[in-house]
Formats: C-alpha cells, structure tokens, sequence
C-alpha cells in the first residue's frame, strides 16, 4: 500500500474508534520499515487531533473520545517498542503522574483526563484512585515529572490537595514539579489558594492547560 | 361505595422483572462482588460462600440470597423522637426527606454556592421540622466549620437538637457508629427501646461496579446489630460505571443491593433494611450525573417495582434538580420527580432542596419543594367516590341560577378535595404586582424567614441537651478537636 494511503488510513483508525484496524495498521508500519515518527506524527495523531475538533463542535461525545484515546494508546504500544529497540526517542510532550487523591476512589474524571493526555502525546503514570500523598511525590521523583496531577471529588479529601502541594513546598520540590488539580468540586479560584500550578475544568480543557503549563519547559 | 384506586406507575413488564432478577443472580454467583471488610468476608465464608484472591471477591449462592430475603422485614415503623407517631416504611406508604449530605447551600442574595456553617445546618434542620410534607429529617448539609473528621456525628447531633422527626443519615468513617449510635441511644432512653422504635435511618453506598468498601460494609454490619435500618444507596452511572442500558443498569443495581441485604442479615437475621438507591443516566457530552434525567428516574421508578416484587422497603433519590438556581428546570426537575415517585410508591423519597448533582442544599427550594411534595402525596390519594350519589342531588333544583358556592356539599368537600399552596403564585396580575412582583424563589425566601421566625426551637428537654452536647464533645475531643462551633 502507497505510504500516504496508510498514514490517512491510520487517521481515520484513530477518528472511527477501531481498535483492530489502528493495531493492524502500526503493525504494517513497522513491517514496512516507515519512519515510526512520521507514522506517528502524521499518521495517528492527526486522528486524535480531529476527535478532539469533534469533540468541541458537539458531534463527538465520551464514548467515542474515550475509545479513540484508548485506540491511540493500544497503537503506541506496538509502536513503543520498537522506537526503543532503534534507539529512537518518541516527541514526549511531558511526563505526567497523575491520580486520585487518598481517601477518595472516584477515578472516572482522573481516567478521563489520563486517556487525553496519553492520547495527546504526553507520557503518562496513572497511579488509580486512593493515592497516598507520598506515593505521589516519589513517583513523580522516580520517573522524573514534569507535572503531578491530583484529582479528587470530595470536598473532604479536596483538602488534601492542599496538603500535597505543602509537603512539595518544604521539601523543596515545587519548582521542580508543577502540580495540576482537578475534580468535581474544584475550581482556579481553590487552584490559586492551595498555590497549585494549574487546574482544568474537564478532560480536553486539560490537555490545552497542561500544553500551556508545560510549554515554557518544553521549548528548545 | 366504590373503593378508590392508589395511581401507580409501572414501569417493567413481568416478565423483564423477573429476568432483571435471575441476571443479577448470576451475576452475585458468578462474578461475584468485592467486599472489602475483614468481619464481613468471614460472615460470607461462615455461610460456606466462597471467597476468591486477595482482592476478596465474594461468590453468593441464589439459596442465600433467596434465604436472606426471606428473614428481611417487608416493612419498618419509624419512630419521631417523642416514639410516638409511626411512620410505616412499606407497602406503597410515601415519606419524603431533605437530599442528604450537601457541602454548600445556595446563598439567595449572591446567587451563588456558599460553605455551609453550623448556623446554616440548624436553620435547614428547624425548616425541615416544621414543613408539614417533609416526613423525614435528613442530616442534609455538612458544616464546613467543624473538622472533617467528626462530620458525620456532628450533623446528626444537630438534627437530634433541632428537629423531633425521623432521620435519615451515615456516616463517613468506621469510628462515627459509635458516637452516633450513643446519641441516638441517649434520646430513646436504651438500646432496646432504639430498636424497637428506630429513629434513625444509615445510608450506605456501594461502590459502582459491584463493590462495597470497607466504611460502608461496617456501617451495614453495626446497624444490622444495633437494629437501625440500613438504607442501600447504590449508584451506578450508565455507561461509565454500570452497563448504559436502562435494563443492564437494574441487573447491577439489584446486585448491589441484594449483596447488601444479605450482609446485613448475615450480620443480624431479620435486620431491617431498605432497597435504595442515587443511580443517574451518566450524561455523555458533560461527563456529570444528572439526577433530574429522566432516565434517571426511569432507574428509580424501575429498581422501586422490582424491590416490591422482592418485598422490600424502598428509596430513591428523587425530587431534586442538577440546575444552580431555583428556575424553571429547578421545578420541572423537581416536580416530575416528586410525581413519578410518589406514583413508583418509593417509600423514603430523599432528594427536596437539592440542586447541582446533590452538592447543594437551599432552603428557599426546600420551601418550594415542600408545596411540590404536598401536591405529589395529593395525586396519590386519588380520586374518592365522597357521596352515595356523585352529582344528582346538586343538580335537583337546577336552574340558570344554580351556582355552587354556596351550597353546603362545596363547604363539607371543598378542603378535602382540594389543597391550598403557599408558594405558588394563584394571584391575579395586579394582586402579583401589589405584592411586589416576586418570582417563585423571592417568594420562598421570605417565607423561610417567616418559618424560622415562628416556629420555636423543637428543643429536646434540656439534660437530654446536656446528655447529647456531652456525647458531641467526647467525640470531638477523642479526636483532638478541643472545641465546637456555638449553637445560639
């Protein structure tokens, strides 16, 4: 098959939410031989790029956001492996740690906001629901982070965010990692009290917030 | 004479009942649930049921589930705090309670979602006391003023101060029974006499899908003990954490739930429990859960007539809105749910005063919910036949000058037959604009001053005060918290 017939086959893998086709098509990639950037580049992301449009023109809904961002993971792990075995670094945009804080086992607006950023290019260490505080400071040490996101839907362990971005300050670590939150009762205003870096109303607002957050270090 | 019909709602077909029932059958025997208590677990594996893995899922056989429904009482008599007036938890008997545990309430001079103080829970809890369509009482807001950690005994503690009528409430750490069940036990003069005539319903919530967590299994075994009603508030999500078919969403639900009836019978035979539950047709395009969703009412209306096939008590979280204000979706929200549920013949209706997916509680809806309720519990009492013969006799000296004001059947029928509201606006244009041109919600907020005026303090004698402030502190105090918020 023609190279650009692929690639803008992958996108619209990416756009119609199949799973089988997307995986069936990084494996040809890699079989091919193609330049597994450029496949990513201009083959699979330029799908999840659409299904993010389509999601904010109203036509696409959390099912089929959710299961294009599970498709786009489900490619990146056929086609991961082999960037390393070539010694090739994928664009990461960043390095997330992201969970839902203790005490709290929502983690359906967490997941969500993992998926989307997965999907958009970030690496991304879910940690699940009910995060001890340190659990997510050595975690984002041991994978070296750009960013911690802490999501919570109680207003009792929405405090504990709070607590999170203290341990940070006295340990010195709060330049070193920007911290992001979020949940239903969560807004900028307790975002700017608590001294967090960054909050997100929802899943794709989230990826636009953390682009901005993280640019600044991302640039050459 | 004719005897009247109860208007019902029905909204699954024999059939669909039954089939519900069977898939959640095998669902809690072939799949299995996570129960994520040590004592519960040890209940399950004494009743010889298997127990997998370290995740410790629990397999529960149809025979015990069946035997556990059989032990459950089909009805509860619910005592105020005097043990006086009963209120039955069965059959197609309707109470409605304040939504419960909200952490804002909705200021009406900024329009906006405001922490709620101890000042504000004692104002909710004496309105509620005194609305004469709100049976229950509900320890309906969390005051942000008082520690986190003893939130739970706080805001019964206050409800018990304030209020003489039943209450539904929880807790929200294993530690919290204890200091609550004293309270309770304090008020009824003895433990046995807390269980004969119970006071208090616990709500516990499993954990979507088919979970129950470690707080809310203990909540279920010390109630269960204690003989309080446990009140299952299962709450899956259509298409986020439960099936997104109506149908597939009441296979798990009924699953939940019946793994919790069988942890409180397990833990006390014959313990009184309640087949409830805050489901929500997850919306698709917000990622919330809207409780005024039709379908979400679909849900309730649906679990309520197949807990009734099963004999059991019922709840639902019906009559509240997801809107920030109170307009017109505040009403219409409210309003159909408060029919359909009447209609459902959901015994424990929580949900009035509610807004914003249960976050928010407002005392001027609450007033206003209160007429809705009123107008609800109206429609269920149905059309009577009140006289031998209907109409004839009114009509045996017809002429063109009959009317019917005057005649002494409209004195003897006219109250009865019809309901007067408080809130809702019946005045003519100019009546309206003399009293100030207010909407529906200004309305409500001066009645709320006028209520809160009035009413005196439905103040427990004062060594029970001194017993129960005794309780409070203890538990404040077991928890390093030297002290409390004043109460006026």
């Amino acid at each position: 098959m023609e190279q650009d017939t692929l690639l803008s086959e992958m996108t619209q893998s990416i756009i119609d939410g199949n799973r089988n086709q997307a995986e069936i098509l990084a494996r040809e990639a890699v079989s091919q031989g193609m330049d597994l950037n450029a496949v990513i580049e201009q083959g699979f992301v330029p799908g999840i790029q659409r299904v993010g449009d389509l999601w904010e023109q109203g036509e696409y809904f959390l099912p089929e956001l959710i299961t294009s961002a599970e498709c786009m993971k489900a490619v990146m792990n056929i086609l991961q492996p082999e960037l390393d075995k070539a010694n090739i670094r994928a664009r990461s945009l960043g390095k997330v740690v992201i969970g839902t804080i203790e005490g709290d086992i929502h983690d359906i607006g967490k997941s969500l906001v993992a998926s989307m950023l997965g999907a958009n290019g970030f690496d991304v260490v879910d940690l699940g629901a009910d995060v001890k505080l340190d659990r997510f400071i050595a975690t984002a040490q041991e994978v070296e982070a750009d960013l911690i996101c802490v999501s919570a839907l109680l207003t009792t362990t929405m405090l504990l965010q709070k607590t999170l971005v203290a341990h940070l300050r006295e340990q010195g670590l709060l330049d070193r990692f920007k911290v992001m939150v979020g949940g239903a009762p969560v807004n900028q205003r307790w975002a700017q009290d608590i001294g967090a870096h960054g909050y997100a109303e929802n899943a794709m607002t989230a990826v636009q917030a953390v682009k901005e957050l993280l640019g600044s270090r991302l640039e050459p | 004479m004719i005897s009247k019909i109860r208007p019902k709602l029905q909204l699954l077909p024999q059939a669909l009942v039954e089939k519900i029932i069977q898939e959640a059958y095998v669902l809690l025997e072939r799949t299995g649930v996570f129960v994520e208590n040590e004592e519960a677990v040890q209940l399950f594996k004494d009743a010889g049921m298997r127990v997998d893995g370290p995740e410790q899922r629990v397999f529960i056989t149809p025979a015990l589930v069946s035997d556990c429904l059989g032990s459950t009482p089909t009805s509860i008599t619910m005592y105020g705090r005097d043990g006086e007036r009963a209120y039955t938890v069965g059959g197609d008997e309707v109470h409605f309670d304040p939504g419960s545990a909200a952490v804002t309430i909705l200021d009406p001079a900024t329009r906006r979602q405001r922490r709620a103080e101890t000042s504000d829970l004692v104002r909710f809890v004496r309105l509620t006391d005194v609305l004469p369509h709100i049976d229950f009482q509900s320890t309906g807001l969390i005051s942000g003023d008082v520690p986190d950690i003893i939130s739970d005994s706080y805001r019964l503690y206050i409800g018990l101060l304030y209020s003489a009528k039943p209450i539904v409430t929880g807790t929200f750490r294993v530690e919290g029974f204890a200091p609550m069940l004293e309270m309770l036990t304090a008020v009824r003069g003895g433990a046995q006499a807390l269980a004969d005539k119970p006071l208090a319903i616990f709500d516990a919530c499993p954990s979507p899908a088919l979970k129950w967590s470690h707080l809310t299994t203990q909540s279920l075994i010390d109630a269960a003990r204690a003989g309080i009603p446990s009140e299952l508030i299962s709450m899956g999500m259509t298409g986020a954490t439960s099936p997104v078919t109506i149908a597939g969403t009441l296979v798990q639900h009924v699953a939940e739930n019946l793994c919790g009836v069988v942890i409180c019978q397990l833990a006390n035979k014959g313990a009184p429990v309640i087949f409830g539950g805050s489901p929500s047709s997850f919306d698709m395009r917000k990622g919330t859960t809207p409780m005024g969703a039709i379908e979400t009412m679909m849900i309730d209306g649906g679990y309520a007539q197949i807990a009734k096939h099963m004999g059991l008590p019922t709840h639902a979280y019906m009559g509240l809105s997801d809107s920030k204000l109170n307009d017109s979706q505040a009403g219409l929200e409210t309003g159909i749910g408060a029919v359909l549920a009447v209609l459902a013949g959901v015994n424990v209706i929580s949900g009035p005063g509610m807004l914003d997916f249960e976050s928010c509680q407002s005392l001027e809806k609450l007033v206003i919910d209160n007429e809705i309720c009123g107008m609800a519990l109206r429609l269920v009492q149905g059309i009577e036949q009140r006289d031998e013969e209907l109409a004839l006799p009114l009509f045996e000296e017809f002429s063109s000058g009959t009317q019917f004001l005057t005649m002494p059947h409209t004195r003897r029928w006219y109250r009865e037959e019809h309901i007067f509201p408080d809130i809702i606006d019946r005045d003519t244009y100019e009546a309206w604009v003399s009293a100030g041109e207010k909407d529906s919600g200004e309305r409500a907020g001066d009645r709320v001053e006028e209520l809160l005026q009035q009413s005196i303090p439905n103040l427990v004698d004062p060594e029970l005060q001194d017993r129960l402030r005794a309780l409070m502190q203890a538990d404040a105090s077991n928890n390093g918290i030297a002290a409390l918020p004043p109460l006026d």
